[in-house]
């Protein structure tokens, strides 16, 4: 088990790294010169150059990629363009906004698609199954910022229940666990979390009535183990994959909440990747988007440690 | 996003090869298809919206860039139906852009996908079927791609380019490489060690013979069935990207555009502010079913 | 007169889907004495499992239609509750499956599962139930049986899988003891262990047993009587002895002759034309009779009689002569 972990964890370094290659290289993809992206535009030559040499600019590309690749791990992502302020400054709250958000809305996604995969697939056939599943194929069928809208629609300009944008009194400093700011936290919560309850829902529905179909199901009626007996049985079985599935939302909903932050106006790594796609500020953008693909990456290194932890099956050498 | 359901987890199952492709398969999987109404309804309304959007400038009542300032954002049935959908923020006939727009909307949404099907497929079925260090190259660097979520690589790699509808075009084709190359390739491999397949290498046939008698005819079909579950996250994403600024720019009609450029507009015309978006929401909606009724027909095991 | 361990009169099962309605059994008869066995021998799709699983309902809930009189050790099965049935299973009557790596929950230790039976039934405390479980596997002679326990299906070798399965459906020692081709997928050596620590348990604790089989050697090895099913009836039935040296029924006759005998070397092998009937129709006389070298006018209108020349030896062939 030890072995398998030590593995596991080193074969996420080379990814990694190359997350990191893929994030260097979108300075060098977009239009115009890369020291662009460090210096403003209006900066006067002396500086362009001084820069271009402390930064290593004028060196080859894999050097340059090492002197980047330092910087990074010591934290350092560069100024903001728009603001002049360290990218890491900003990105600290906005990520604890952003994982604030994903976690309420995969909290929502997952309880709801558990429920509405298991009744579809014990169920199966039935018209409960048929309204599970086609309400799951609307949930990733369904643009979710026009849901956001939609939501904004109803429950803030007809009905004037909740908040339509921000993160309430104070903006993102001063979030507390009260109604003053959970309110302004529902409408982008419940939007963001119709895609992994369509997703969770169709995986526990497949996963569940795989199961059902089981030889060893049999066994556990012939025991004369009652519902809840072999419910236990399922849940150990299905957890798994399920648990994999759920994973992965996780990590979508953190780096695809874009979107919904930006209809929302909610202060988080989407908001600020939006503002710095705007404003072209390209170290903001490429450092959001690095710490939130080694989040992904962790997180799917997370996943699979879970998965080997619980399913007996898959061998620990 | 929808994006997840491109990477397919276990239970999801990307249909497996079956062991043959006669002719009674195609027969069979038409016949399960003709007997499955949702389907059938479901690919229906995709030709109509597909034929309306293709005559579009044939059924269009305006033209869809003549803008009025006094004519702003009128209701459903303006005039007596001069305005069936009413007109967006700049006096536009909204009946016309929905048109119009739909256009470069499922432009935007399908190509993407296809050329993803021709590079992603070429690159999973080589990989498959040459193993190998080929393979450990090929699938290595797909491995780098799934480490980020698709939504967020189509926002970096669009943001970093810039705005343009080539360069949306070209994230999106990125993004969905790498997901047509694992299924194409797990799809490969599954059928490359099929008994018959071996027998074939056995009995000596050459390599570009056994992938073109085969493998191509037992591979295409699932490869293909999957990249059509992909138009239906394509759409959403290409409307993304445009309603985040980074696809077509104004005065372009596309769906995305017109959703992002009617927001300021939910607060007087709420109905005609959510049409575009209710226009993607039914294309992709559609594209998912089709693609599901097109899988479990293809599924030789249900 | 006491009640027979199990008495089947006039069993029918069908499964009804969108498509189809399958007649899996049809007219099933016959009583089971205490610690008596019986096998019931066929080709797959005969309706041997089906009928099987019927004794204690456990065919799929919600296609399966029975109809008739099942009852064992007292209890009406066809009029029992899910939640009285979920009583007797386990308890009355218990099942060992063909397949024991599927028919076994993968992702639960050996010693969970058989002691979660004996917590079910006889509500033991957990420490009771591992105790028990240990017993049980000693019982059935898996070696190193502490280390077992934690052991999970997969770590186990098929014939040692079997044995814990026979351990779960021993647990709570029921009078009824029903197997689906236990030893099926096993191979050959391990199926002779099976078999002889089947019938010594059978012995030690005084079940019924009914075997569901297509392996003729293993119903030799095992049954005091055996019936032959064909098309979701009982063909033929008698006590193994006489069934074997001499069956009655041609398809009887021919199963026999299919198969490989010790007892008849250097004879021909025959095989059996023809494969069996649909069951999504009644057939309306002799299921057997398409494939039957010896058809006649007789065999058509309707399903012949069970017809019985030595006492407690019957087939329903309209050939065969009936004892005065």
């Amino acid at each position: 088990m030890l072995l398998y972990l030590v593995r596991r964890v080193l074969y996420a370094i080379p990814i990694a790294l190359a997350v990191g290659l893929v994030c260097f290289m979108l300075v060098q993809i977009a239009p115009g010169d890369p020291i662009n992206a460090i210096v403003p535009a209006d900066a006067p030559q002396e500086v362009v150059e001084q820069v271009r040499r402390d930064y290593g600019l004028d060196k080859p590309l894999p050097i340059q990629f090492g002197l980047w690749i330092s910087r990074v791990v010591q934290g350092d992502l560069g100024r903001s363009l728009a603001t002049g302020r360290p990218v890491t400054a900003d990105l600290v709250s906005a990520i604890g906004n952003t994982l604030m958000l994903a976690l309420v809305a995969a909290g929502i996604g997952f309880v709801m698609g558990s429920i509405l995969g298991t009744i579809a697939a014990v169920f199966r056939g039935s018209l409960l199954d048929k309204a599970a599943v086609g309400f799951a194929a609307a949930g990733v069928s369904i643009p979710h910022y026009w849901l956001g809208m939609v939501l904004v629609v109803l429950f803030s300009v007809t009905l004037n229940w909740l908040p339509a944008m921000g993160a309430g009194p104070g903006g993102s400093g001063s979030w507390a666990w009260d109604w003053e700011h959970v309110k302004f936290l529902i409408l982008p919560a419940v939007t963001l979390s119709v895609i992994p309850m369509g997703i969770i829902t169709r995986t526990v529905r497949g996963v569940v009535m795989e199961l059902l179909n089981q030889d060893f199901v049999t066994t556990l009626r012939g025991k004369g183990l009652r519902r809840g007996g072999i419910a236990l049985h399922v849940v150990k079985n299905a957890a798994p994959s399920v648990l994999a599935v759920m994973g992965l939302q996780l990590g979508y909903l953190m780096g695809g909440s874009i979107l919904v932050e930006t209809v929302f106006s909610w202060p988080g790594t989407g908001f600020l990747l939006n503002s710095a796609i705007f404003q072209r500020d390209l170290p903001v953008l490429q450092g959001t988007i690095l710490v939130l693909a080694i989040f992904f990456v962790v997180l799917n290194l997370a996943v699979d440690l879970i998965q080997t932890a619980l399913d007996p099956r898959i061998r620990r050498a | 996003m929808s994006t997840t359901i491109a990477s397919p987890p276990a239970a999801i199952a990307v249909p497996q090869p079956a062991p043959s492709r006669s002719r009674g398969y195609w027969q069979g999987v038409a016949r399960r298809l003709s007997r499955d109404p949702v389907t059938l309804f479901f690919g229906a309304i995709l030709l109509l919206m597909a034929l309306a959007i293709l005559f579009a400038p044939l059924l269009a009542p305006h033209d869809p860039y003549q803008t009025s300032m006094i004519r702003r954002l009128r209701p459903i049935w303006f005039q007596d139906g001069r305005y069936p959908l009413g007109t967006d923020e700049l006096g536009r006939d909204m009946l016309t852009r929905l048109l119009h727009g739909g256009r470069l909307s499922w432009f935007l949404g399908i190509t993407p996908v296809l050329i993803a099907f021709a590079i992603g497929g070429t690159l999973g079925v080589i990989a498959g079927f040459a193993g190998g260090w080929v393979n450990m190259m090929i699938m290595r660097t797909t491995d780098v791609f799934y480490a980020f979520p698709s939504v967020l690589l189509a926002v970096a790699i669009s943001g970093a380019l810039g705005p343009g509808i080539s360069n949306a075009m070209l994230s999106l084709t990125l993004v969905f490489i790498p997901q047509i190359i694992r299924v194409a390739e797990s799809t490969t491999t599954s059928v490359r060690n099929l008994d018959y397949v071996e027998s074939a290498r056995a009995s000596g046939a050459g390599a570009l013979t056994i992938v073109r008698v085969h493998v191509l005819p037992n591979v295409l079909g699932p490869i293909f069935v999957y990249a059509t579950s992909l138009i239906s996250v394509s759409m959403i994403l290409a409307s993304g990207l445009s309603f985040l600024g980074l696809g077509t720019k104004p005065p372009e009609p596309e769906w995305g555009l017109m959703l992002n450029t009617l927001r300021t507009a939910i607060y007087t015309q709420p109905f005609i502010a959510m049409l575009p978006g209710l226009c993607i929401f039914a294309t992709s909606m559609c594209f998912n079913m089709v693609s599901d009724g097109l899988r479990s027909a293809m599924d030789v095991r249900a | 007169m006491t009640e027979p361990l199990v008495h089947v009169r006039n069993l029918n099962v069908r499964f009804v889907s969108r498509d189809a309605t399958v007649h899996a059994v049809n007219g099933v008869s016959f009583d089971l004495a205490e610690r008596e066995s019986l096998c019931i021998l066929g080709e797959s799709g005969s309706g041997k499992s089906v009928t099987l699983r019927a004794l204690m309902a456990l065919n799929p809930p919600r296609r399966t239609q029975l109809s008739g009189t099942v009852r064992v050790g007292g209890h009406d099965i066809i009029a029992a509750s899910e939640r009285k049935m979920a009583d007797i299973r386990g308890s009355t009557v218990s099942m060992i499956f063909q397949e024991p790596m599927t028919a076994l929950d993968p992702v639960f230790t050996i010693g969970r599962q058989i002691a979660e039976t004996v917590m079910r039934h006889e509500g033991l405390s957990r420490g009771a139930a591992d105790a028990r479980a240990l017993e049980l596997l000693e019982l059935v002679q898996i070696p190193s049986a502490k280390r077992r326990l934690a052991a999970y299906p997969h770590e186990l070798s098929g014939g040692l899988r079997q044995r814990a399965m026979i351990a779960i459906a021993l647990s709570c020692r029921p009078r009824l003891l029903l197997a689906d081709e236990p030893t099926t997928a096993l191979d050959a050596t391990v199926q002779i262990q099976i078999l002889l620590l089947l019938r010594r348990l059978q012995e030690e604790m005084g079940m019924g047993v009914i075997f569901v089989t297509h392996d003729l050697g293993v119903a030799g090895e095992i049954a005091d009587r055996v019936a032959v099913m064909y098309a979701g009836k009982f063909i033929e039935e008698g006590p193994v002895r006489g069934l074997m040296r001499s069956p009655l029924h041609p398809y009887a006759q021919g199963l026999l002759g299919a198969t490989v005998h010790s007892g008849l070397r250097g004879e021909r092998l025959t095989t059996i034309p023809g494969a069996p009937p649909n069951l999504e129709r009644v057939p309306q006389g002799c299921a057997f009779a398409p494939r039957c070298a010896h058809v006649e006018e007789a065999c058509l209108p309707r399903v012949p009689e069970f017809r019985s020349p030595t006492p407690g030896h019957a087939a329903r062939c309209v050939r065969v002569p009936q004892a005065a």
